[in-house]
């Protein structure tokens, strides 16, 4: 006997009963718990959220002006112009704006990265990215600032909404996803906190009102 | 992690003889118990979403078999592979078989209490494969070479001056002070360990039956890191930590960081489906999931069942009183305060761990912030009593229960025992009415003192008190 058969068989003979039927229902049902009030306007409960986990918000009108916006933000603070961007913007004019961005997956070496986002969350001010071919995770991870570009028409109100906008959407889950909530942090020490632990010390969300 | 909580009692008076651990353990009430304090409102819906929590858990629970064998399937369906551990042991081998069929010679991992359990890094380690802790509390202690003292706070007893000394002597740099400074050379130290690493190991907060994922949440990325660089990832948790859909896990995260450290959300939820595929660039090629049993299966169906709720928040340490003056360390085992309190002595054995459930004054702060509200102070008391039945008490706490039931049972015999107890302990008491000493109670007298009673039980003052107030009424 193996040692699934023996962990199984120890938990069946303690509950000493077997409803396979009561499983698929709520599979198939998969309820929503209580659910926080529905916010008004859900852009500005994004940003307050957001603002409060340490993300700096950037506004743009268009794709075509995110270089400038960016580029601003660098210079403002000294940080350099060189980065990483998902395929996606490969094609924006960001030498022109005095950036060097390439579309390629981020190295241990990279400082800057630039990604779009699923989808973002209201409640919490949470950005939930997909990993793909075209959206690599390690650009939002490996760099010491992390751009994302989000639609504000993207913005859903709680964690639930995403599920039903990744149901409709996608065949099935990708290899990862991740919800990033500002730049990565640790209070180990001292119980203090810190940002910038292993991931970004800058998560900045630049939304694109569509 | 070998089981010291036989020794509780003597490792707590020194825990409360130490100056440092004390300050760290005030710093950690005020940031953990305020932290939660100022979120938890935030939930519009506290009780209800309690209630729920602890409904999707038991959901699981009755029919756990099915459960995991729901995820099994699909987590097998999307390429990952299970394996199933009965003991630390189990776990130890598996993973070691892991890394010698992918080649592994250095692994990078992020904080796993399971993998605590099994003593997996000496484990390794013996095998000749290096192994690099990378959650910056457990990276501190593998340098120190001491265990966590907290589930989500793991190096809470160690201050900043004894952590840039150790980084000062370990990393041969410049000594530093700022914390900022501190997490940075850690971050400089690490990050090519991570890109080096063959694999990641990790634990897993949750396990999603309905997508066969594993849910992982941390706050400095390095959960991230172990799960998209290295080739190989091993993901080892509970068998008790399956949650049905991704709804039901987005309750539980309503809860788990706000009871956790205070925060709304932690930084990354990272939920993993999967190898990766053939066009992505990162990922693991191979994704192995280990379910560990380890004693958890013997909660089952009985009294202690609710105990296996627990989604490992910590709430119920932070704010326990015992917790909060002697720290994590005196308990023994891996797990602390009051959850440890029913895990360690149910998982290694009430006989390793006798003073365990006694250490609680079952004031109930526990169960009134546990987030999936495990009745803590009930299985407290329902230890002590399997203990009192299987006489592991010694004589004279035996002898002294049954004495009092004996008296309990017989009022006049008590209100008798007490008029003259109280009696002579007011006399003992003298001028100061302070008992420095009271014979049978030094365990108690050795570090406060006694205040003396005031010469009448309550219930003589009681009879007369009711008796002025009617001879009052008759006469008015
Ligand atoms: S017993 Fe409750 S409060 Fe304690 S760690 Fe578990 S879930 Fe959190």
């Amino acid at each position: 006997m193996s040692a699934r058969d023996r962990i199984l068989g120890r938990i069946s003979r303690a509950l000493q009963h077997s409803q396979p039927a009561a499983i698929e229902a709520h599979l198939a049902a998969h309820p929503r718990g209580p659910l926080p009030p529905r916010p008004h306007d859900l852009i500005a409960r994004f940003k307050e959220r957001a603002l409060l986990l340490s993300s700096d918000i950037l506004h743009a009108d268009s794709l075509a002006q995110v270089p400038a916006v960016l580029a601003a933000y660098l210079r403002e603070r000294g940080l350099p112009a060189q980065g990483v961007c998902w395929p996606a913007f490969a094609r924006l004019e960001w030498s022109s704006a005095g950036l060097q961005i390439q579309a390629r997956p981020a190295h241990g070496q990279d400082l800057v990265g630039i990604t779009g986002a699923f989808c973002a969350i209201a409640e919490t001010g949470t950005l939930m990215t997909l990993s793909g071919a075209e959206t690599q995770a390690s650009a939002s991870l490996l760099p010491e600032t992390h751009f994302a570009i989000v639609q504000t028409a993207r913005i859903v109100a709680t964690m639930e909404d995403s599920w039903d906008l990744l149901r409709k959407e996608q065949q099935r889950l990708p290899r990862a996803i991740n919800f990033i909530s500002g730049p990565s942090r640790t209070a180990d020490i001292e119980q203090t906190v810190t940002l910038g632990a292993h991931g970004p010390y800058r998560v900045v969300v630049v939304l694109l009102s569509s | 992690m070998q089981v010291a909580s036989i020794h509780f009692k003597r490792n707590a008076t020194a825990k409360l003889n130490d100056e440092n651990l004390q300050q760290a353990l005030a710093r950690l009430q005020t940031r953990f118990v305020g932290g939660r304090a100022a979120v938890i409102g935030e939930i519009a819906e506290l009780e209800e979403t309690r209630t729920a929590a602890a409904a999707i858990r038991d959901r699981v629970l009755q029919n756990l078999d099915q459960w995991l064998s729901h995820f099994e399937q699909q987590a097998t369906a999307r390429g990952a592979t299970v394996h199933w551990a009965e003991s630390g042991a189990d776990v130890n081998r598996i993973v070691a078989e892991i890394a010698v069929r992918h080649d592994v010679r250095k692994a990078a991992k992020s904080k796993s209490m399971v993998s605590e359990e099994c003593g997996l890094n000496e484990a390794l380690e013996a095998q000749g494969i290096e192994v690099i802790e990378t959650d910056l509390g457990e990276y501190i202690l593998q340098l120190a070479h001491e265990a966590p003292s907290h589930i989500v706070a793991p190096v809470v007893h160690k201050n900043r001056e004894e952590i840039s000394d150790l980084f000062a002597e370990k990393h041969r740099l410049p000594r530093k002070t700022g914390i900022s400074e501190l997490c940075r050379e850690a971050r400089e130290i690490l990050r090519p360990q991570f890109l080096a690493a063959d694999m990641g190991i990790s634990g897993a907060n949750f396990l999603i039956a309905e997508t066969g994922s594993a849910l992982i949440v941390t706050n400095e990325g390095n959960g991230r890191l172990v799960t998209t660089l290295p080739r190989v990832h091993v993901a080892i948790t509970g068998i008790e930590k399956v949650v049905p859909t991704l709804e039901d896990v987005s309750t539980l995260l309503r809860l788990l960081p706000r009871s956790a450290t205070g925060q709304s959300i932690t930084n990354y939820v990272s939920i993993l489906t999967g190898n990766k595929g053939a066009a992505d660039h990162d990922g693991p090629e191979h994704f192995h999931i280990i379910l560990v049993d380890n004693g958890r299966s013997s909660l089952l169906g009985g009294e202690m069942q609710p105990m296996l709720r627990c989604i490992r928040c910590g709430a119920c340490m932070n704010h326990c009183p015992v917790y909060q003056n002697i720290g994590g360390h005196a308990y023994g085992w891996v797990y602390p305060g009051p959850m440890g309190s029913i895990l360690t002595p149910t998982f290694v054995g009430l006989e390793n761990a006798p003073d365990l459930p006694n250490a609680s004054t079952l004031c109930g702060a526990c169960a009134a912030v546990c987030p999936v509200k495990i009745p803590l102070p009930d299985l407290l008391r329902q230890l002590r009593e399997k203990q009192m039945a299987l006489g592991m008490k010694p004589w004279p706490e035996r002898a002294a229960l049954k004495l009092w039931s004996w008296l309990a049972l017989h009022p006049a015999a008590y209100a008798l025992t007490t008029k003259i107890a109280v009696r002579a302990l007011f006399l003992a008491g003298g001028t100061e009415g302070l008992l420095h000493r009271l014979p049978g109670a030094s365990g108690w007298t050795d570090g406060r003192d006694f205040p003396a009673p005031q010469g009448k039980t309550f219930r003589e003052r009681y009879n007369r008190a009711f008796r002025e107030n009617r001879h009052g009424e008759k006469r008015a």
